[in-house]
């Protein structure tokens, strides 16, 4: 699926390089001078990125003010920089442990979609069973409720279950998102595996469990991965269940953004200092899974 | 050591798949299933591997009923037309993998391997993963798991289909004489009567979910019970023809009527169906009598030193390998003669009457 995707965008590389080797028929290498010359197209890229990126620039700049240079002046850069923010945010256990909570039910969440969403996606793609193109659809359908919804009734159940203010209550309400979309995306992936890999597995001898992990798995590893990446990345934006279920024990990062507001007002630096380290993991996360990222918005239908 | 099945057949929702189907296998012998696309070839396979279970019928391996085993506790292997490997693991492992389940000491498992991987002529590739290798090495390195598994069934489903010409070739001289050693049973999916005869040993021909005929390979070949055995055994397809039988006359549906010559003289008055094979068409006049028919000719194929001639008789559209390079301009009208002798004959139903003379010589 990735090698498709590379051999697509090689083929336009080499297109686009043509177009180049047509217009500069007359001269074989470019000068510097040319090279340097905007051409449209990077003229477009430079304003769209500028765009996309000011706020986060905005953002960065923040970070490294203090309160009274945000309030007072319009700086671009910072003019004095300090890291106070950041040490804040560091030092206090009430910031610091948000960004705690927030990853151990994130990775929860991660861990359970994706083993729940494993051999549910296994079933679909390989067994036909009474209402088995209902059920498909129906899990999708769980993604077109807004989380609002789900709110009340999650307070109430976890509350009586006395699992309020508990990670493992964040990362179940977040299943009924992800394993859906999970779900989905194996199915994709696993429906590319012809069936007679697991039926040659069956004859030489592999038990059914072996088999998955040991010669199954592997084979839709970037499928498990583009999975993985979605449900971290949708657990760890999610701000209206995880903030109904916690209170002070489980609370999460943005949560603990959106209570700032203390006797002296907002304080903005730690706010966007905040804002920045909250952002990176997510960065993180797309960095490593940039290359399956087409197939996986694709659900594994390339 | 004996496969026998016994009444199989397979209903898969409504449509059946396979008939109720009596065949038994046995030791050491190559079989060979031919059919078209969709006789069942690979539904006859699944049942024998034990992938599906016969919704009817019991399957026995040396009088044991096998029928409703797990696949994992019969021995067999089996070789799909794709080129199915484990793409995570290198060739050796691959090779390898039955064996380690089965819990073997290692060095043999390294002999084992190294001794198929010699065999399939893949020894330099052992470190890579099967991916990285051609159609070919790839579907060696299939066969070498098949081999060392050392399986009492092996299922080799249209297994050089995919294969280009050259290497379908080489491959389909070794697989016979490299399985041969083991003793086991083979079962040989084609769709190809060419590939059935150069095998050799028996032949299963199946047609739409049956079994016609099972027999060794020449016989089946030279004696077809039925026209659709004779139908499926042969490349191109036979050529038939409606004939009816008035005294010594012969009205081959064409207007005319013939003298009965040679084994047609015999022949008591009533329809029949005549079946010839395509080379056994002639354009020139032979030496011995001959029936002579006028048809068009509506396609030519040359294949270099053959011709493929497609030719219309009244509704029947024949066709007739004939040698050499011949220029036949479509729509223009041929005589074109046929010997007695290469006739097989059927009754109204299919049901063979008379085979070839050459046929009953041999």
């Amino acid at each position: 699926m990735s090698d498709a995707a590379t051999s697509t965008t090689g083929a336009a590389h080499r297109a686009s390089a043509n177009q180049t080797g047509a217009r500069t028929k007359s001269r074989a290498r470019p000068s510097v001078l040319q090279r340097l010359t905007p051409s449209g197209s990077g003229v477009v890229m430079t304003i769209y990125l500028l765009f996309l990126l000011l706020p986060i620039y905005w953002l960065l700049n923040m970070s490294f003010q203090t309160n009274s240079e945000i309030l007072s002046s319009f700086s671009l850069v910072p003019q004095y920089p300090t890291l106070r923010n950041f040490e804040k945010i560091l030092t206090d256990p009430s910031w610091y442990m948000g960004y705690v909570n927030s990853i151990a039910y994130v990775v929860m969440n991660t861990v359970i979609s994706v083993t729940v969403a494993l051999p549910a996606a296994y079933a679909f793609s390989r067994y036909q069973f009474m209402g088995d193109k209902h059920l498909f659809f129906w899990l999708l359908t769980n993604r077109m409720a807004p989380p609002a919804v789900f709110a009340l009734p999650f307070f109430q159940l976890y509350s009586s279950v006395e699992l309020f203010d508990t990670h493992i209550a964040v990362a179940l309400a977040h299943c009924l998102f992800n394993v859906p979309l999970a779900v989905w995306i194996l199915e994709g992936f696993m429906r590319g595996v012809p069936r007679e890999i697991d039926e040659t597995a069956y004859i030489d001898g592999y038990s059914f469990p072996r088999f998955f992990v040991k010669i199954f798995m592997p084979l839709i590893a970037s499928g498990i991965g583009v999975a993985a990446f979605f449900c971290f990345m949708f657990s760890w934006v999610e701000l209206l269940l995880s903030r109904t279920l916690t209170s002070v024990d489980a609370k999460p990062i943005a949560a603990t953004m959106t209570r700032t507001m203390g006797a002296a007002g907002v304080d903005w630096g730690v706010l966007a200092a905040a804002g920045i380290l909250t952002i990176i993991p997510g960065a993180l996360v797309i960095y490593f899974v940039r290359n399956y990222i087409a197939s996986g918005f694709a659900l594994g239908r390339v | 050591m004996a496969l026998k099945l016994d009444g199989v057949s397979k209903v898969v929702r409504g449509s059946t798949h396979i008939h109720s189907t009596d065949l038994t296998l046995e030791k050491g012998t190559m079989n060979v299933l031919l059919g078209p696309t969709n006789a069942g070839k690979t539904s006859l396979m699944r049942l024998m591997a034990g992938l599906d279970r016969p919704t009817e019928g019991r399957i026995l391996w040396n009088d044991e009923d096998v029928t409703g085993v797990r696949v994992q506790d019969r021995q067999i292997a089996m070789v799909y037309q794709q080129f199915i490997n484990y793409p995570s693991m290198s060739v050796y492992d691959n090779i390898a993998s039955p064996m380690r389940l089965s819990g073997r000491p290692k060095a043999e498992i390294d002999r084992e391997v190294r001794k198929a991987a010699e065999l399939m002529k893949l020894t330099p590739m052992l470190d890579r993963k099967p991916l990285e290798l051609s159609g070919g090495q790839q579907q060696r390195c299939a066969l070498a798991r098949a081999l060392v598994k050392n399986a009492g069934l092996v299922l080799l489903d249209e297994p050089l289909a995919n294969l280009d010409y050259k290497l379908r070739e080489e491959l389909r001289v070794e697989i016979p004489k490299i399985f041969e050693e083991s003793g086991s049973i083979f079962v040989y999916a084609t769709t190809e009567p060419e590939e059935a005869l150069l095998l050799g040993g028996n032949t299963a021909t199946l047609w739409e979910g049956r079994v016609t005929q099972f027999g060794p390979t020449p016989t089946v070949y030279r004696q077809p019970v039925d026209a659709t055995t004779a139908r499926v055994f042969s490349d191109p397809p036979m050529n038939f023809m409606r004939v009816e039988k008035r005294g010594s006359g012969l009205d081959f549906g064409d207007g005319n009527t013939k003298n009965a010559i040679g084994s047609f003289s015999e022949l008591s008055d009533g329809v029949y169906i005549a079946g010839f094979r395509p080379n056994h068409l002639e354009l020139e006049q032979p030496q011995t009598s001959a029936f002579a028919f006028r048809a068009t000719v509506s396609v030519t194929e040359i294949t270099g030193s053959e011709t493929f001639v497609h030719l219309d008789h009244g509704k029947d559209r024949w066709i007739g390998l004939v040698h050499g390079v011949r220029h036949l301009d479509a729509k223009q009208e041929v005589s074109v003669y046929l010997a007695p002798k290469h006739v097989y004959l059927f009754d109204e139903a299919g049901a063979l009457i008379a085979p070839a003379s050459y046929a009953q010589a041999a």
